[in-house]
């Protein structure tokens, strides 16, 4: 994914000149396109992510397309009021990404997970925001998020993870939810870089005679109450993965839109982190396997739940 | 390039900048009883400041409030809020009887600057320390478009406990941001209680400088000296520029100066008829 945003945003700034990257100071090389053809339109602002914040919304208030990118929790957490009060507040069009989402740098340690961002930034008013299921739809998202006159959040797995489109996604929509692979019994609503487990989870249901509808819900904010509204008419369980938190992540929006509207209340699960930080050592496929979110676990608790 | 024409190229009057800044506090005296509004104090101090940017350096036009090529001024001190509503007010920005409307229900004058509300703020402030980082981005978006504005941020010396501050302040010495100028209000309290003794400011001139800032040590209440060295950004030094104005809190009416009770207190009539007197208002 994060090859993929650096590559878009090169593009990006070749064809508008309001665009403009801001680093706090990570991605090593990787602007290295992005530097040559633009080296007055690149600030690497140190390690200081507040002032990166506002300064980035100092542009934008200014006419300018700023991106603000470090790993996830220096670009949200620790930066969080000035994303509320100079980004949101004042309503500009600042582009905010995040590289290492949820348990992506699980190796590093707690303090470089990032399970509680969806919360923090989703309850923040008019705050866009993205998960991206794959690297394609990074590019979907980074150019949509371009074209907005307002604050976006585009929250990025790392780099390497499986891509799941076959090709460029022309018709990404902020908002609009992308279904991946059509079923009739179960609807699995993924968000983020969790898109390649929740296939798999599909793929060992279908062995055992499930068919799973499988939509990647890359817009956490806005919902697409069109999408759930089928999911909640039309399968008998419908299931919610990320990797965030089970409080005030995309599971907990759709649990909130479900209080909220008139449906037929069907099965219900909620796939996510829970209420703990993650203490042991052990890269991302460790860190899911012991807290249940890998697709042949997912698929077991879906089993269990339609039994 | 698009160089805005400098309104700024004449020595200040100093005595009329100085019966300006007389009539301003007075405004935000007024303000204060009406609305039994905090922070009168904090807004005192910073009025000689106010008045030389927006009476003498600011190349604004208040009939054209987003013009591109406008200097901007970020009061980033927003608990002093009432200073900046009485300047844009009596500049043109908004009919002056506004000001009846301060902290009064669904008015646009809150105890903190708005957002996108009110012609003539450049920036919602009142958290502490987002002014010069939002400035540092607004002259950086001028170098790429090619705009030669300048920008101002005022500060509060209980402001440079945030860490932000300093973040920004390296951030403008690396970029050589020479069209950002901040304004140190150094009166020597914040909120609860004398600022050195609440996280240590001192030698804030040598800090800034530190910084790689070019600092000065200015009087804060000499309008027309304020009114020189605002002026002549950028200096020419290559750096961003850093005011430190020693001020008085409360400045202009003895009973409230240098007493930090009034940064909460709102004056009854009678201290409005004395301090009135005191500015030489009728």
């Amino acid at each position: 994914m994060r090859n993929a945003f650096a590559d878009e945003l090169t593009k990006l700034g070749n064809e508008d000149s309001r665009v403009v990257m801001l680093s706090g100071d990570i991605g090593n090389r990787l602007f290295d396109k992005f530097k040559d053809k633009h080296p007055s339109r690149f600030f690497n602002c140190g390690v200081a992510e507040a002032n990166m914040m506002g300064v980035a919304a100092g542009m934008a208030m200014n006419g300018l397309r700023p991106v603000a990118y470090t790993i996830t929790p220096f670009v949200t957490t620790r930066c969080l009021e000035q994303i509320r009060t100079d980004v949101c507040y004042h309503e500009v069009p600042v582009t905010i990404v995040a590289v290492g989402a949820g348990l992506a740098y699980s190796g590093l340690g707690p303090t470089h997970h990032a399970c509680e961002d969806i919360s923090f930034l989703r309850s923040i008013p008019n705050m866009v925001v993205i998960c991206p299921g794959d690297a394609f739809e990074v590019r979907g998202a980074l150019r949509a998020a371009m074209q907005q006159d307002r604050p976006v959040y585009i929250r990025m797995g790392k780099k390497g993870e499986p891509v799941v489109h076959k090709g460029p996604i022309t018709d990404f929509k902020i908002g609009k939810a992308i279904t991946i692979e059509e079923g009739s019994d179960v609807c699995l609503l993924s968000t983020g870089n969790m898109l390649p487990e929740v296939i798999e989870a599909a793929h060992r249901l279908k062995e055992k005679g499930i068919s799973a509808e499988v939509v990647s819900f890359h817009t956490v904010k806005p919902l697409d109450e069109d999408k759930l509204k089928q999911a909640f008419s039309r399968f008998k369980l419908v299931a919610t993965i990320e990797e965030h938190s089970l409080i005030g992540g995309f599971g907990s929006a759709v649990s909130e839109w479900l209080a909220d509207t008139e449906t037929k209340h069907q099965k219900f699960l909620r796939f996510g982190t829970p209420d703990a930080f993650f203490k042991k050592s052990g890269e991302q496929e460790y860190a899911r396997e012991v807290l249940g979110l890998t697709g042949h676990q997912i698929a077991d608790k879906i089993i269990h739940a339609l039994s | 390039m698009n160089v805005a024409v400098r309104s700024t190229a004449a020595k200040p009057d100093a005595a009329a900048l100085k019966a300006q800044a007389a009539k301003l506090r007075g405004k935000i005296i007024e303000m204060s009883h009406k609305a039994q509004a905090a922070h009168l104090a904090s807004s005192l101090s910073c009025a000689d400041a106010m008045t030389a940017a927006y009476w003498h350096v600011l190349n604004i036009d208040p009939k054209n409030p987003t013009d591109p090529l406008r200097d901007r001024f970020i009061l980033s001190k927003g608990h002093a809020a009432a200073a900046l509503f009485a300047t844009l007010a009596m500049k043109g920005y908004f009919p002056i009887e506004e000001l009846d409307t301060y902290c009064q229900d669904g008015g646009r004058l809150a105890e903190h600057p708005p957002a996108n509300l009110l012609p003539g703020v450049e920036a919602a402030t009142g958290s502490l320390g987002h002014g010069l980082p939002l400035g540092c981005g607004m002259a950086l978006a001028g170098r790429i478009k090619g705009e030669s504005f300048r920008v101002f941020a005022l500060l509060s010396d209980g402001e440079n406990n945030e860490g932000s501050v300093w973040e920004a302040a390296m951030f403008a010495a690396a970029q050589k941001l020479e069209n950002v100028c901040v304004v140190v209000d150094y009166n020597k309290w914040q909120a609860t209680a004398r600022s050195n003794e609440t996280l240590m400011l001192a030698p804030l001139r040598d800090k800034w400088a530190a910084f790689g800032w070019d600092a000065h040590e200015i009087d804060g209440h000499d309008v027309g000296a304020l009114a020189e060295a605002m002026q002549n950004i950028p200096n020419g030094s290559g750096k961003p520029v850093a005011l430190i104005a020693h001020t008085v809190k409360g400045k202009g009416v003895s009973f409230m100066e240098d007493d930090n009770n009034w940064h909460y207190r709102a004056p009854t009539a009678d201290e409005v008829t004395k301090a009135f007197k005191e500015l030489g208002l009728s």
